[in-house]
């Protein structure tokens, strides 16, 4: 027996880890600076598949961090110019210290900075990689955009990403590319789809923030640091792509019909630019004339069977979606004061409608709320007292609606005032088996061009409604008829076979003929069969499995409970409206 | 006289010295903080009232003072006639006037350059062509950006790290969280209790779904930063690991089986039940005729026969009968019963008359040995009242017997006696009247014992093992691990290569004797312990009961291709006996030719499934 022993833990596993304090103790950096090198190069630890192994038999709790990760850590530009800050803040201190105020000028104008740049470029080898990771960073520029400019964090900071989400916005709006919105209780998503790739944000309902305790905004602020350059990049990548100016420049046409009158201006042009792009409603300068044949029509291949098919569905798909992006083209909106405008004018502006608002709202209206080509007037109060003839007053609701069902909803539930129907979420698609809420049905009626009794009047309504139980009603008989017929179909059958038998055998009395369902005995079976080869299954699999069904099952019991909710929920309606209907005819 | 100064005026009794070098002392003040209070209720001066520090004295402060104190007070000036805000004059002022205000010389030095300065602006053109100072540059307030992808390389550092694994991303929201759901999806107040007292990682939605009736209405969300922050935390806090998710359809995971119809014949249904009152405890033996034996707690064994259904004997004996086997030689009619301390050789005189005669003159051909020899045991011709009911033997045992079983030539037998840790096992020769105990050493608790039915093997169940002997050989020849923890019952397959085990955790292994030692397929199929195993003599089928009540029919096909592992196929569970006791199914048993089924349960009854 030749050779060296063989040492524990120096091989395998236990060499591609290490733990957070050793990688720390390798950089050569305090904890803050090593939690802002792992978030600003996107290093997060790992969870070992053998923990005990990689933990060198111990069991105590520890973050592991790939060992090649770390040692790619130790390359990194920025570690040195976290060190020279160090050594920049102790200058300071000291200049303080002794009360040098040149000095400490001196060190403030050349206080060490760093640039994200090529972080931006390692972690997103692609454009389309960027694209792909830009949830993040949207959310949270738009809510950084909303903090006040006190305290929190710097003021840059939250400048500019107010500015990269309005220049987003601008994009989106440019490229028409919104798909979806959806108005939730903790914030409006949003759902657009850039290059292929759907991004979706959230952003908060533009209220003061009540700002809590217990975050640290540090950490925050080194991610929006991180978001905000990746943000820029791929603004400046996605404004080339359609041939707009970066920075965003408001088209010339729009800009002379925004100025306003001699003598009005309220701010420095180049202080309220910045607005005028968040107003969002002028359209952007671009660098190459637009022109019309621009859009690359699809070449069109001989093709036979099922790609044809796949073709046509492909190319259906597309006129759907040309369709969509062309929803409120032609529509004037006119948004009221208590409407969210932001959020209002974005969406309308991402489907070609125009829109405005009131002019001491916010910088960028452009037309007042008399004129008379407006279509639909959105407001969000019971009743307005003078209503222009020849325009709709609608609940905002009905624009986001609008958007998600991709067709311009009836108009009768939005009005002023009215209960409305409930605002489902876009996101969900439901499989089968899933529950689905009737208004997703109606809607998916609605998609297919099915169009139940749209445009009806409120006094119609009831009236429907109760034609409809009629023919529920008419509907259930039928079926009832239709079984019993069925019944009688198969006592003639016995009483056929009884006589048949009795002919045969005249001393055995008519005993009860057993029914064979066939077809449930069948089913018995094969369960039965199912049963015994489950019990054959390994443990293992045995387990996945009833992992599996469990889920399943779950997801049955959910459904029904939300169906027989939703049941006992319209029965309470129902109730109700009769007994008003009673209260009015007494 | 001469006083001190201030400072050092405190301390002293006095306040200073007369001009004859005495002191002058200051005024009395012997009042405690009663009197004090008592002046401050009573004197309507007290207020304007102050100690002088030096002489000791109240001084009431006059008027004027009083003003003095309140414009301190207020910050103004002490003085009241003096004003701050007087009308300054310029004395150098803009106003160019006839005679300069000083008539001084100027300087020779305000005429000719500074030697200084131009040695500081030397040194520091020197410093600038040197390229010692250079100028500031521009700050960088706002970041520029630039087309960072204009060569987009997909195989950068990050697209080569294997180990990447990309941050999962937020689940889109449902309808449960519009501000205007659903009205099914809101809560009714029990669900909503019930969120409350759930903990916080354990919610399925971290919201409480709420209506409101317009967009105006709806506030701002709390958690908002919060749950920014917790994704900010996950993001590079949370360890990530790369997690394969199976996604497969449940029903390619059931194992592909022939179809239980393509095996038959097996017993599917209940053909006859025999309810037999109160007997806990019931033992089945199937004789080669079609005949069977029951011994029972009641203390009678009970001989059946099949075809008919009727009863042929019985057996009074007057003790609880533990174990009861019949002789598997079919030129002999022999049964043994397991009777407390004893096992009687009984002779139950069906069947052929020659074969009863033959019987008996086989046990009786015994002749007494010329040496006693000494016995484990005693063996015990019966008396005449006891050859009359059939018993021809006693084999009286020193400790309680549970198990009797026979060799397959029909002359040994086996019986396992409740002796933990003393004379388990005893080996008897029912022709030569012989026993002996073939174990030097106790193998652990003994559950039971087989003859191997081909070989001359004997095989001995402890708690958790199965050990093998050969008996020509006297040496262990293999040792099956169970992998259980309680073996309640074995059997053994009449190929003889495969051996099965039931455990009371409700485990059945099947052992392949040519495989391994470990077993072959461990079958969790009941839910409860088993109690008895048994392999079917003709048909590749065996069965397990156990205490939830239900029998378990399964194909065993052992192939004679050595390549070929065993076929083990679950065909039916045979449900009928009811739990009583916790005690279900006590013992099965096939029928020797018929693919038949016994089984005796705990609530007394015997069924039959054919």
């Amino acid at each position: 027996m030749g050779g060296l022993e063989k040492k524990k833990y120096e091989r395998g596993a236990a060499t591609n880890y290490i733990t957070r304090n050793r990688a720390r103790k390798k950089l050569q950096l305090s904890l803050p600076d090593f939690r802002r090198l792992c978030i600003l190069k996107g290093i997060y630890p790992h969870e070992p598949k053998h923990k005990k192994k990689v933990n060198k038999g111990s069991t105590a709790p520890r973050t592991f961090y790939l060992l090649k990760d770390i040692k790619f850590l130790l390359h990194e530009p920025i570690v040195n110019k976290f060190r020279e800050y160090k050594v920049f803040v102790r200058k300071l201190r000291k200049a303080y210290g002794k009360s040098e105020w040149g000095t400490v000028e001196r060190l403030k104008d050349n206080k060490p900075t760093y640039k994200l740049d090529h972080i931006v470029k390692e972690r997103y080898p692609t454009f389309i990689d960027a694209l792909r990771d830009l949830d993040d960073a949207l959310s949270m520029c738009f809510l950084f955009s909303t903090f006040p400019r006190t305290g929190k964090c710097h003021v840059q900071t939250i400048q500019l990403c107010r500015r990269l989400a309005v220049e987003f916005q601008n994009y989106v709006i440019a490229s028409r590319s919104l798909r979806k919105v959806f108005l939730s209780i903790k914030g409006i998503y949003y759902q657009a789809e850039v290059l292929g790739q759907p991004i979706t944000w959230i952003t908060p309902y533009a209220f003061a923030h009540d700002h809590p305790t217990d975050v640290d905004y540090r950490v925050m602020a080194t991610f929006t640091e991180f978001y905000t350059t990746l943000l820029g990049f791929v603004n400046f990548r996605l404004y080339q792509s359609l041939n707009l100016v970066y920075p965003p420049k408001i088209d010339s046409q729009a800009e002379d019909e925004l100025k306003p009158a001699e003598g009005k201006e309220y701010a420095m042009d180049s202080e309220s630019y910045l607005e005028k792009l968040s107003g969002l409603s002028a359209s952007l300068a671009r660098a190459v004339a637009p022109t019309h044949e621009d859009e690359v029509e699809m070449d069109e291949f001989p093709v036979e069977g099922e790609t044809a098919e796949l073709m046509d569905a492909k190319k259906k798909e597309q006129e759907a979606l040309e369709k969509h992006k062309k929803l409120f083209e032609g529509l004037r909106f006119f948004l009221n004061r208590e409407v969210p405008r932001e959020p209002l004018a974005f969406v309308i502006r991402c489907f070609g409608g125009q829109v405005s608002w009131d002019k001491s709202l916010c910088i960028g209206a452009t037309y007042e709320a008399t004129d008379p080509s407006i279509t639909h007037h959105i407001i969000d109060r019971p009743h307005l007292d003078k209503q222009v003839v020849g325009r709709y007053y609608l609940q905002p609701q009905w624009v986001f609606d609008s958007v998600n069902a991709k067709l311009c909803l009836p108009v009768a539930d939005y009005f002023p005032g009215v209960l409305l129907p409930p605002h489902l979420s876009p996101f969900v698609t439901e499989k089968e088996g899933d529950y689905v809420p009737p208004e997703k049905l109606k809607l998916l009626a609605l998609q297919r061009g099915e169009n139940p009794g749209a445009g009806y009047e409120e006094s119609e309504e009831e009236e429907e409604e109760e034609e409809e139980e009629e023919e529920e009603g008419d509907n259930d008989k039928e079926e009832e008829e239709d079984e019993s017929e069925k019944e009688e179909e198969m006592k003639l059958q016995k009483m056929e076979e009884q006589k048949t038998q009795s002919t045969q055998s005249n001393k055995v009395t008519a005993g009860k003929v057993r029914v064979e369902d066939k077809q449930r005995l069948e089913q018995e079976q094969q369960s039965e069969e199912k049963r015994l080869a489950i019990m054959m299954m390994k443990k293992r699999e045995k387990y996945l499995y009833k992992k599996i069904m469990f889920g399943k099952k779950r997801k049955i019991r959910e459904a029904n409970k939300l169906a027989e909710k939703r049941k006992a929920h319209d029965a309470a309606l129902k109730e109700q409206k009769k007994k008003k209907k009673k209260a009015r005819q007494a | 006289s001469q006083e001190f100064p201030d400072p050092f005026a405190v301390d002293f009794p006095h306040v200073g010295y007369d001009l004859d070098g005495r002191r002058i002392y200051k005024p009395l003040r012997s009042r405690d903080e009663l009197d004090l209070f008592l002046e401050k209720m009573e004197n309507p001066e007290y207020w304007r009232t102050v100690q002088d520090r030096q002489t000791g004295a109240d001084v009431r402060l006059s008027e004027e003072q009083l003003e003095l104190v309140q414009r301190l007070q207020r910050g103004q000036f002490g003085d009241v006639n003096f004003d701050p805000y007087e009308p300054s004059v310029d004395f150098f002022s803009h106003e160019v006037r006839i005679h300069p205000v000083t008539n001084r010389p100027a300087d020779k030095r305000s005429f000719i350059p500074s030697l200084v300065e131009k040695e500081k602006v030397s040194k520091l053109v020197h410093a600038i062509k040197m390229g010692w100072i250079q100028p500031r540059k521009p700050k960088e307030n706002v970041p520029t950006f630039y087309d960072l992808w204009a060569q987009e390389d997909p195989n950068s550092i990050l697209g080569r790290h294997k180990m990447h694994v990309p941050a999962p991303k937020i689940p889109l929201p449902g309808h449960e969280e519009s501000y205007n759901p659903p009205p099914e999806f809101l809560l009714s107040p029990e669900e909503k209790l019930a969120w409350e007292q759930q903990d916080p990682s354990e919610r399925r939605l971290g919201f409480i779904p709420q209506k409101f009736r317009s967009l105006r209405a709806v506030p701002a969300y709390s958690r908002f930063i919060h749950e920014r922050f917790e994704r900010c935390l996950d993001l590079y806090l949370c360890p990530r690991q790369r997690k394969m998710r199976v996604n497969v359809d449940p029903e390619d995971l059931i194992p592909k089986l022939p179809r239980p119809r393509d095996l038959q014949p097996f017993p599917t249904t209940q053909a006859l039940v025999r309810i037999s009152g109160n007997i806990h405890l019931e033992l089945m033996e199937f004789w080669d005729f079609g005949k069977q034996g029951r011994g029972s707690d009641d203390g009678s064994v009970r001989l059946w026969e099949v075809s008919s259904g009727r009863c042929l004997r019985s057996l009074t004996l007057g003790a609880v009968v533990r174990s009861v086997a019949w002789n598997p030689n079919p030129s002999i009619c022999l049964l043994a019963v397991a009777l407390e301390e004893q096992v009687l050789l009984v002779n139950p005189g069906l069947g052929d008359r020659l074969l009863v005669a033959a019987t008996d003159q086989l046990l009786d051909s015994w002749e007494a040995p010329e040496e006693e020899r000494v016995q484990p045991v005693r063996w015990i011709p019966a008396s005449p009242e006891e050859r009359a009911k059939g018993i021809r033997l006693l084999v009286q045992h020193d400790k309680p017997v549970t198990q009797v079983t026979w060799h397959a030539k029909g002359d040994y037998w086996a019986s396992v006696v409740r002796n933990p840790g003393g004379r388990q096992v005893l080996i008897h020769q029912s022709s030569r009247r012989w026993s002996q105990d073939p174990f030097r050493k106790s193998p652990g608790m003994i559950q039971c014992v087989q003859f191997h039915p081909l070989r001359p093997y004997f095989l001995v169940a402890s708690q958790r093992s199965v050990r093998i002997y050969n008996l020509l050989r006297q040496e262990l020849t293999k040792k099956l691990q169970s992998n259980c923890q309680w073996i309640s019952s074995m059997a053994v397959h009449p190929g003889g290569d495969n051996v099965i085990c039931g455990s009371y955790d409700s485990k059945l292994a099947w052992f392949d004797l040519d495989l391994s030692t470990r077993p072959y397929r461990l079958l969790r199929h009941h839910r409860r312990a088993l109690r008895s195993v048994a392999f079917h003599r003709r048909y590749p089928l065996f069965a397990s009961g156990s205490d939830d009540g239900t029998v378990i029919v399964c194909h065993g096909m052992v192939y004679s291709d050595l390549l070929q592992n065993p076929l083990l196929v679950p065909l039916k569970v045979l449900k009928g006996h009811a739990p009583a006791l916790d005690l279900g199914v006590l013992d099965v048993a096939f029928h020797p030719h018929q693919p038949w089924l016994f089984s005796s349960g705990a609530d007394g009854t015997v069924r039959l499934y054919t």
